[in-house]
């Protein structure tokens, strides 16, 4: 047993941390994230697809590199430790949902790709599969909310009723993409109107599995915005000096850096396992990734506002960068299943 | 990463769970003196297999586990909803440490009584001014001849009714600073000169006492670890009651939080949406103690000592097993309170989960200063 990153995963942890660092510096981040329209330019969209990023989980024989949820979400760690605004998180989701209808080779030379998950109106997500938008004679129609990075996306995965999952093509006929102002700058979100969309449903697979590894490696995202806002607090209570004293030495700013510890980590823990069960312990993976989910949605949002209540006045500040983790963090809470989701599925399991 | 068991810890963990299906000793009785002698009896059963010293080197009669292992055991003890043994504090702290830093006479006198319960054993840290500040503790030990004399008073003294073995600290050397005038003993708590009260808890019961030594003796032979070497003597005893209770704890919880479910669904609240997500909460917490208490193990494996998460354990239970109680409590409603209530006891004794053992405010100091390194305050 090795409940550890293996010497593989290690190396592509430290190759993502170093390149993300130089690509993605705060200003970088803050640039894209309230001035570039996609939040994203081609030169770095394409980088990535010569790392073999967006296929990293894509089985090899649909064209993937064939790599683990466990690398997928180590990799993820590292975008939300650096915050990066990027379509590869939409584009992994698509990628999941294609690879387990054997259709991933949809997404190849670089395509990008969003899930249409949400129902417009909806308050929380009845069941995986389960939808209002409906697939009739070929053809969708309704409504779906907070669509990520939908403008850039070259394909559409839109959930139908009846548990059925719908490809769909950038410019599709009476398909309607329009920008909604939204709490996270770092990831753009659209509204997605389906006016008798033309549309190719995707046979028939295991959705499920396919869902729960792309909360995990959302849930993998959250864990890498606690780390960075801890540390950030952690930093700035050793440097800032109040009453001739570093305020880190004070119990009620170094508990609450604890705390911050015991979060982290704790959704970190979680990650690993439920991304390990995805691949190697199908009977655990349910209850893990509703775990993993549940904890690290929990942890991505209270870990930054801990930190900014650290960091005091200058936290709250438009120009200080840690309202972008807090803001990330709380996006990243709501997709693909909240907490409170998660955890009525988890009561489901054990109750 | 790689969660899966080897062929040789699959064949342990087989074995562990036929044998403990057929030698489980059923529900504890009721009453002190009765409970006690089942857990003695429960002890000696396991022992008898070699078990009691899981972890113990195999020439001092334990069965030289594996750190996987011992995981592997507890978990299985939790699914069977087996108890603990009764000489918690001997199997889990005094026996580590005579075999760290004992002689080889203390270990031929000691090791053996401590695995089959006939010697149980208390320790003797925590004094009524000395809390957390431990090694500010003034219990005073002078020397006569070959034997010490020691005078002072211990609290929160678990077991000490019961043990015949104190694992004791004084201070043996008033001039010397706080940490370095400190001797560890094992004191004999068959004499006269010690008195043991039993302390009366918000339970009601007394589970914890207070000990006082007026002139007690100990031979000299009784030191571990060498004069004034006793501030780290009772460090090791204090790393290894958090490395390996962390373990069993987080067994318990599980177990604790089964009959929780099962006493939701008794009381037919089961489908009540606020309690399914208290509920839920708690199954999450319960596997991050148990996920960190693995990435713990592979810590130790790897680096001698538990990562960043190993010094969280005790902290994090005592959260989850409080807010565990608490939500047991509520189950029941306005009859939560009534003298019935199968729960009030346990939610009464979860509150000194945050400070027995090193309170959640020391364990946080720990976390901030060494993991996170923050200045001390």
């Amino acid at each position: 047993m090795n409940f550890d990153l293996s010497e593989d995963q290690q190396e592509i942890r430290r190759t993502a941390r170093e390149l993300l660092a130089a690509r993605y510096r705060w200003e970088e981040v803050r640039r894209l994230a309230l001035e570039e329209e996609r939040a994203f330019t081609d030169e770095q969209w394409e980088e990535m697809v010569s790392l073999g990023w967006p296929e990293l989980a894509v089985p090899e024989e649909q064209g993937g590199q064939g790599l683990g949820t466990v690398e997928q979400a180590v990799i993820a760690e590292e975008l939300g430790y650096a915050c990066v605004p990027t379509p590869l998180d939409s584009t992994w989701a698509a990628a999941r949902l294609l690879a387990a209808a054997g259709e991933a080779s949809r997404l190849a030379d670089g395509r990008r790709g969003s899930v249409a998950q949400v129902d417009e109106g909806s308050t929380a997500l009845s069941s995986l599969t389960d939808f209002d938008v409906r697939f009739e004679e070929g053809r969708l129609h309704g409504v779906k909310v907070a669509v990520p990075d939908a403008a850039s996306a070259d394909l559409l995965v839109v959930t139908a009723a009846g548990g059925r999952h719908v490809l769909v093509e950038a410019g599709a006929e009476g398909l309607s993409v329009e920008p909604t102002p939204a709490l996270d700058p770092t990831r753009r979100l659209f509204t997605v109107r389906l006016d008798g969309v033309p549309g190719e449903e995707l046979p028939s697979a295991d959705w499920e599995r396919a869902w729960l590894a792309i909360a995990v490696f959302t849930a993998g995202e959250s864990v890498g915005v606690a780390q960075r806002a801890m540390e950030m607090a952690v930093a700035y209570a050793k440097d800032r000096k109040q009453f001739e004293r570093p305020i880190g030495s004070y119990q009620a700013v170094s508990h609450a850096c604890a705390q911050m510890l015991l979060e982290t980590e704790g959704a970190r823990s979680a990650v690993l396992w439920a991304a390990w069960a995805l691949d190697h312990e199908p009977e655990t993976a349910r209850l893990a990734a509703s775990v993993a989910k549940a904890y690290a949605s929990d942890a991505g949002r209270r870990v930054p506002a801990s930190a900014l209540q650290v960091h005091g006045g200058i936290g709250f500040t438009w120009e200080h960068d840690l309202h972008f983790l807090l803001k990330r963090g709380q996006g990243n809470a709501r997709m693909y299943g909240d907490a409170r989701w998660h955890r009525d599925r988890i009561a489901e399991a054990v109750l | 990463m790689d969660l899966t068991l080897t062929p040789t810890e699959e064949e342990f963990r087989d074995e562990a769970r036929s044998w403990i299906e057929a030698n489980h000793p059923g529900p504890r009785p009721e009453g002190d003196e009765a409970g006690f002698d089942f857990l003695r009896r429960w002890q000696r059963k396991l022992n008898e297999r070699g078990w009691a010293g899981l972890t113990w080197p195999v020439e001092y009669g334990g069965a030289g586990a594996t750190l996987v292992e011992m995981a592997i055991f507890y978990e299985e003890l939790a699914r069977a909803g087996a108890p603990r043994m009764a000489n918690t504090l001997g199997l889990t702290m005094g026996g580590p440490t005579v075999i760290a830093h004992g002689t080889d006479a203390q270990k031929e006198r000691y090791l053996a009584p401590i695995l089959s319960a006939d010697e149980i054993w208390c320790q003797g840290f925590s004094e009524p001014q000395s809390g957390s500040d431990l090694a500010s503790l003034r219990t005073k030990a002078v020397r006569k001849g070959g034997e010490w004399i020691v005078t002072g008073q211990k609290v929160w003294t678990t077991m000490a009714h019961q043990s015949k073995w104190c694992m004791l600290v004084a201070r043996t050397d008033p001039e010397a600073p706080k940490h370095r005038g400190l001797t560890y003993f094992l004191m004999d708590m068959e004499q006269d000169e010690v008195e043991v009260r039993p302390l009366r808890q918000i339970t009601g019961e007394a589970e914890f006492n207070e000990l006082f030594m007026e002139e007690a003796r100990i031979p000299h032979d009784n030191i571990v670890g060498g004069e004034n070497n006793g501030w780290r003597v009772a460090i090791t005893t204090l790393m290894h009651e958090r490395a390996g209770l962390a373990f069993a704890l987080q067994v318990e919880v599980q177990v604790a939080l089964r009959q929780v479910i099962e006493r939701a669904k008794e009381l037919g609240v089961d489908g009540d949406p606020v309690i399914r997500q208290r509920l839920a909460q708690l199954q999450i917490e319960a596997q991050v103690l148990r996920l960190n208490a693995f990435r713990g193990l592979t810590g130790m494996q790897k680096r001698g000592e538990p990562g960043p998460e190993g010094s969280i354990g005790k902290w994090h239970w005592a959260d989850v097993n409080q807010a565990l109680s608490e939500v047991a409590l509520d189950l029941a409603g306005p009859a939560g309170v009534l003298g019935e209530e199968p729960w009030a006891y346990r939610f009464l004794r979860a509150r000194a989960n945050s400070i027995e053992g090193g309170t959640t405010e020391i364990l946080k100091n720990i976390v901030a200063e060494r993991v996170l390194g923050l200045p001390r305050g």
